[in-house]
Formats: C-alpha cells, structure tokens, sequence
C-alpha cells in the first residue's frame, strides 16, 4: 500500500497550499478571455525550478485544472469561451443566463468539472500506461478523420440551418489556411506580408468572434445584460446537486469521452466537449431543449473538458510525449529540472506520479467550494455592473488578452475584423461556433490528410491507407452516423404519414 | 504595419517578471555595468519546444552570472518569422535579446514574405545544437545504418520517416542523405518532434529522421542508428556517428541569439561573453549534454564566418528541395 502513502504526501502544508493557489489563480485567468492555460503554465515556470518536482508538478497541474474551469464563467456569463475547451459550454450556458439561471449554470459547472477531472485523474492513476497505448493507435489519417467528424458533429448540432453551419464552418477551414502551411511548408493567403505568414491565431478569433458580436449588441440594445436572479437566492447548490444526480450518466459518459479525447496528443478539449456536448443530445429524452438552456449541455461540456487535463497527463507522463499545449510546457519544465518522464514514472519515480496525482486529487476537490465561492461573485457582480462600465471593461479584457498570446499587436486588429464580420454573419445566421472550429480543426485535417497522401504514395495504395485502417473506419462509420441521423430525422418529420406505414 | 512600439505595451510576461524581480532580492552585488536591468529573452516559439527548454536552461546561470533576471517571453508565428521580422524594431541596448534558429533564418528568407533577411539579425552567439539523427524503435529490424539503406534500395521510395517539420534540420538532412547513399526515401513532416515519435513508436513510420535529444528522452523504446555529429557522443558511446561510416553528414538544428542591428557592436560583445561563460559552467554543460544537446561556441565575432559554412552546407540541398516543388 505503498501508493497511499505517497498520495497523502499530497498533504503537507506546502502541497496542500499550492493546490490551492494554484487552482485559484487558474480560475481567474481561464475566466480572462486571452489568458490560457498555456500561458499561465509558462509564465510560472520559473517559480517551479526551486521546487521539488513533485511540488512543481502539484503547482503546474493545478492552475491547469482551474484555468479549464475558469473558462466556463466567460462562456456562461459572456457568451464567449475564457478557453477554447468551453466553446461548447456557451450553447447552454449563455442561454441559462440570459432567462436569469447564470448562477445555477455556475453552480452546474462547478459540479461537472469537479465530476469529470476527478474521473480523468482517477484514470490517470489507475489506467494510465494501459490507456497511453491508445496514443499510438492514433495515426495521421485517424486525426485527419477525427477532424472531420468534429466538423460534420458541429454541424449537425447547430440550431437552425444546417446549410448555414457548413458555411461558417467552410469560412474558419478557409481562415485556417491563412500562412505557413505545417507540411509542405508552403505560403498561402500572406500577401506579402509577415503578419499573416503567422496565420489567424484561434484564440484571437475566438475572442473576436464571439466577444465583439456581444458587445455590440450590449451597446446596441437597451435592456440588461443579464436576467438579475431572483433576490436572497443562494447558489441554489441543492438544485445543482439534484441536476447533477439526474444527470449522473451524462457526466459519466462526458468525462469517458473527455478522457480519451485527451489521450490522443493535437486533439485536445474542445474537440473532446464538442463530442460529449453531441452525445448527450444524442441520448437525451427531448434533444429540443439543447441550445435553449439545457442544464445537461452545460454538465456534458464542462465534465468532459475537465477530464481531459487527467487525459491529457497520460501520454504526457506514461510515454513523454504532451497531451495537449499546457501538457508541453510542463514536460519542458521537467526536462529542464532534469527530470524525465516515461515508463519509470510508474516504476523508479512512482512516488513522484502519486504524490502528483494527489496533488491533483486535491485541486480538484478544492475546486468544489472555490469556485462556488468566485462563482457566486462572478455572476452577480457581471448582472449587476453597469453597461457602461462592462462594456470597456470587456473590450479592454480582449485587446489585452489577445496581444498577450503572441505579443502581437497584429493579433489584436485580426481580432477586432473578425469580430466585425462575425457580428454581420450573425446576423444572417452564421454562428461563430462553426468558425471558431473550422479554424481549430482545419489544420488537423489538413495535416492528417497531406500526411496520409504522402503514405499512401509511399505505400503504393491511397486507398487501404485512407478507408483500410480498423480505427479508420470506426470513424468513418461516426461520421456517417452523425450526418446521416439528422438527413433521416428531417425526413420523417416532413413525411411523417410515409414513415409510420 | 507597426500599430504599437514594442517598449510601450506592457505585456503579461514583462510584468510577471518584474513582479518576481521585486520579490527575490537575490543575487551577487556586480561590478561590471553591463545589464543595467533585467533582460528580455524572446523565443520566436511557442514554450515547451527546445528553444524554450535550452533557454530556460541559461536562464538561472545567467542570474547567478549577472545578478539580472533573464526574462523569457514568446513570440510565436510563421516558423519564427513573425519575431525575426520585428526584431529590428525593439530597442537596440542590449536588455532585448532573441532567439535564433538554423536552418531557420537562412531558409525562411528564401520567401519574400518572411519579411526579414538573414543579415538583419545580428547574432552574436551560437551555443549548441540538436545533432540530426536517424532514428528507429528498439524492435527495428534495422540494426544498422547499412541495414536501412539495404531496405531502402530494395523498395524505393517505400521507407517512410516521420520528422520535425518542412525544410527543418531534418528535412534537409533527409535530402542530403538520401542523396549521399544513393536512395530515395520518403520523408513525412510532423509539427514538431513531439508528433514526429509519436508517430514512430506507434510504427506509422518505419524510421525518423529526429534529433539526439529525441533519443534521449525517448531512450527505452528508441536507438539511433547513427549521429550527426564529429565525434560519438558521450551519452551515447555505442552509436557511431555518419562520418566514421562513410558520409560526411554533420549539423543540426543550431541554436544562437541576436539583438537588433542598431546594438553596439561592444554591447553584443558582452553579451557574447556573458553566454559564453554560461556555456563553459560545468553544471549547465552536464544538463545540456543529459537532453541530447550538443554545446558549440561561436562567439559575435566567428558568428559570420559561422553562418557562411552553414549556408554553403544547405545550398545544394535547396536547390533540390525546389526544384521537386
């Protein structure tokens, strides 16, 4: 029983304190539109060199975990995602706050992002080495499919028109395309000109995207923000729990999906939320509600990104190779302490990896009454601020975050045109959602495909390389399943009399 | 398109690290007048890469050095271009300093809108490189270099090999070897040398061109079949090197750092001393040595000298690359 007492190493003062610095100062900055987990991870890096690489890992993990949480108060209260991994989190939880249920969608996401990052790290300890296997299965056509059933799940699950859906999501693969192709290396769509050999950044144009449309419509609108809650109402955590009891395998099935999502480096929280927000719609009793305000939205989401940090910190530690962004700096901040991950983090340095993974166990659990605490802030200062000071606080808060990402300022005029035209799209339909992840996805698929081309090449059969693979056509089959069930649906609602006989 | 002077927005990094200046109150009292302040270290990468990671490795010597903070901040986009093109218009005291890569900043400017020439940089240091290398798992039936060129010969273009990006360091070296062994080979790029073993551990590749540090980290599942280097290296005694097999293929992905053009050349100068006595500490040669890298010195002064003999080294493997465009 030597793993308990290295998990209660976790518990020293030091730790205990680091938990919870760490997971606070991440909630903050996954709360700030532009300020990563990325971010927040590397410019703590130098704290961590005097620590202990237990401490250090406790340290990093945590302000992960919190910033992944963080990002959902944005997306609830804002309408835009702190992080890319809540972009899904906006389809319910926008619409809960705009009928005067922010705090409860708060309190919701406290719970699923408790729920799921314990799974994910629970996964970690248990079945780590097992599930990193599932990293290697991973070859370049598989991503370039993932991508592609990320892209047609978007578009299924877009209220409204499904038309309308290709084509945001067709504009963000064309954004994409924008700079130095990754293979190949070629230039496209610079014209000439530095600043766009850079590309369009995905978190420039998310905050433009999504933030920009808001706050021309809090300007343009009279009426407040935000439904004021009700008065003398708490977090209404008696409610959340019944919701969260109700929606217990939704969380289950969310946080499963988010951890194996993560495990496969590239693809990362978004994609992960994406898919579980679709699966809960899928086996959901009224699939209508989704995008109204469904609490089950918010909990699919919200479990499911934040088991992908646990995830995402299989490959990472089991086989050194990182997750997800966050998980790269870290990893560097290991080798530079001299410190290398691998198989022997569940062998020789297994007591690093359990005390971490307590470390980790307790970040997230001090998540639960931390975030209620700022949640319950965060949503009755954002209803009771005045439009005339929220509005350039948050035009402040993207100009900042947006430059901060890459210290370019060129990343902060991409942002304000994108947000115009995401603005006059909207308004014919074009939601930023498939957009934003057309842009994050475009690349991947690319990527996956040029590769794949150039195996096929190799290997003298394009064909077998494309549709022979078994994961391959597991996909495959997803793919035509999510496109295929919503064709069929439309059909039987516009024929019904022809269905029933 | 220069909407903001680079000294005039505040930036996260620059405030982090002013806030952790003022909290540790270290360092040795200095005599020597050169930094005045703490310096901006700009990698024109996003951080975990192994640009970050050698930085982060000078960044304690070089406090301990200087009584200065090294603060290091990123700048990512086109492959480094994004940074490189701006370099020029930061302030020329010696206190911003950036990063630069080989073949990187020779190649990129091949393409008008990299907007930056090689010799807009001015290095003034170059302190180690990531030795090419050809990589196979430890279950290879690869047990040597001449087994992989038996195998390419047998099938020509059959052998694939994953690697860190287009026209990189291992780009290029595939060309070069692939030329000097009279194969043909077929060389898939990935983003990064993350991607790339990932690919070659789950044996979608049957080979990588990677670099020793790859190896290093990833040694229980991976062996080199030869290094790119002059001599074996230390960490790895039993993998001979391309030159005592018969070809004469050295390099890898350099790494320097340069200042704007308008520094003082006596500015530069220093700063090449302070880094050169970095590279000399016995602590921090160990630590680079344990990651793979291999320290080179090419102080401000050899540096052009430097950058020729590299140029020279790419040409005719460029050509080649553009012709098969």
């Amino acid at each position: 029983m030597e793993i308990f007492s290295y998990l209660l190493a976790a518990l020293t003062p030091v730790n205990l304190m680091l938990a919870v610095l760490g997971v606070s100062a991440g909630i903050v900055i996954g709360a700030l539109p532009g300020l990563s987990a990325t971010m927040a991870v590397a410019v703590l890096v130098p704290i961590t060199f005097g620590m202990s690489p237990e401490a250090a890992l406790i340290l990093l993990g945590a302000i992960y975990t919190g910033a992944i949480y963080g990002g959902s108060y944005s997306a609830i209260l804002i309408n835009t995602p702190g992080t890319p991994s809540a972009i899904a989190t906006t389809f319910d939880g926008y619409p809960m706050a705009r009928k005067g249920d922010g705090d409860l969608a708060v309190t919701l996401s406290t719970m699923s992002s408790t729920a799921g990052g314990l799974f994910g790290v629970l996964a970690l300890v248990t079945l780590g080495p097992l599930l990193a296997t599932i990293a290697l299965k991973f070859g370049p056509v598989e991503y370039f499919w993932l991508a592609i059933f990320g892209l047609t799940v978007i578009s299924a699950l877009s209220e409204g028109s499904t038309l309308k859906a290709f084509i945001g999501a067709a504009i963000g693969l064309l954004l994409s395309t924008v700079g130095l192709a990754v293979v190949g290396g070629d230039v496209r769509y610079a014209f000439g000109s530095q600043f766009l050999l850079g590309g369009v950044e995905q978190i420039s144009a998310l905050i433009g995207l999504y933030c920009i449309p808001v706050l021309i419509d809090l300007v343009a609108k009279p009426d407040a923000h935000l439904q004021a809650p009700e008065k003398g109402r708490g977090l209404r955590i008696a409610e959340g729990f019944g919701l969260m009891w109700r929606g217990k395998f939704n969380a289950l099935r969310s946080s499963i999906i988010g951890t194996i999502v993560a495990i496969l480096p590239g693809a990362g929280g978004s994609i992960a939320s994406l898919v579980s927000y679709s699966e809960a719609r899928r086996a959901s009793k009224n699939p209508e509600a989704f995008g109204k305000g469904e609490p089950n939205g918010v909990i699919a989401t919200e479990s499911s990104n934040n088991a992908t940090v646990g995830g995402g910190f299989i490959p990472t530690l089991v086989l050194g190779i990182p997750g997800t962004p966050p998980d790269a700096v870290i990893l560097g901040a290991l080798l530079v302490q001299g410190f290398r991950t691998g198989p022997e983090m569940f062998g020789a340095n297994s007591a690093v990896t359990y005390t971490f993974v307590g470390g980790l166990l307790v970040a997230t659990l001090v998540m639960l009454p931390i975030g209620l605490l700022i949640g319950r802030y965060a949503f009755k200062s954002i209803v009771s601020i005045p439009k005339a000071l929220l509005v350039p606080a948050i035009a402040f808060m993207t100009i900042i975050g947006t430059y901060a990402i890459r210290n370019n300022p060129f990343d902060v005029v991409v942002m304000v045109v994108l947000g115009a035209l995401g603005w006059v799209l909207c308004r014919y339909g074009i939601k930023p959602s498939p957009i934003v992840l057309g842009l994050i996805l475009g690349p991947i698929a690319e990527q996956g495909f040029v590769q794949g081309y150039l195996m096929g090449n190799a290997t003298g059969s394009l064909g077998a390389v494309f549709f022979g693979r078994p994961l391959s056509m597991g996909i495959i089959a997803l793919i035509l399943l999510s496109t295929l069930i919503p064709l069929w649906n439309s059909w039987r609602r516009q024929h019904p009399k022809e269905a029933l006989s | 398109m220069r909407l903001f002077t680079w000294s005039k927005l505040p930036c996260l990094a620059r405030l982090a690290g002013a806030c952790l200046a003022a909290l540790s109150l270290i360092g040795p009292a200095h005599a020597a007048d050169f930094p005045e302040r703490n310096v901006q270290y700009i990698i024109p990468f996003v951080p975990g890469g192994e640009s970050d990671i050698s930085a982060r490795l000078q960044q304690k010597y070089f406090e301990e050095l200087t009584g200065k903070q090294l603060i290091i901040q990123y700048m990512a986009g086109g492959g480094g271009a994004v940074a490189w093109s701006q370099l020029n218009g930061m302030p020329a005291d010696g206190h911003t300093i950036m990063g630069t890569n080989l073949p990187h900043i020779i190649i990129k400017p091949m393409d008008k809108s990299a907007g930056f020439k090689t010799e807009d940089l001015k290095d003034f240091y170059y302190f180690h490189f990531s030795p090419d290398a050809l990589v196979v798992t430890n279950d290879s039936p690869y047990k040597t270099l001449d087994d992989f060129i038996a195998a390419a010969k047998q099938a020509p273009g059959a052998v694939m090999l994953s690697g860190s990006g287009t026209q990189s360091s291992n780009d290029l070296s595939h060309a070069k070897f692939d030329k000097m062994a009279g194969i043909t080979t077929t060389y898939i790029p990935f983003k990064g040398t993350g991607e790339a073993v990932t690919a070659l551990l789950g044996k979608q590749v049957n080979a990588s061109w990677g670099y020793s540090t790859v190896v290093a980290n990833h040694r229980d599942k991976t062996r080199m079949l030869a290094v790119a280097t002059d001599e074996r290296m230390p960490m790895f005694p039993d993998v001979p090197t391309f030159k005592e097999l018969g070809y004469d293929l050295t390099g890898g992905a350099y790494r320097g750092m340069a200042v704007p053009k308008a520094t003082p050349d006596e500015t530069a100068q220093k700063l090449a001393d302070i880094f050169g006595q970095i590279n000399q500490n016995p602590e921090f040669r160990k630590k680079m040595d344990e990651l793979g890298f291999v320290l080179v010195d090419e102080p401000f002064k050899q540096v052009p000298a430097f950058l020729a003999k590299q140029k020279e080294s790419y040409a005719p493997v460029l050509e080649q690359l553009n012709a098969a465009k």
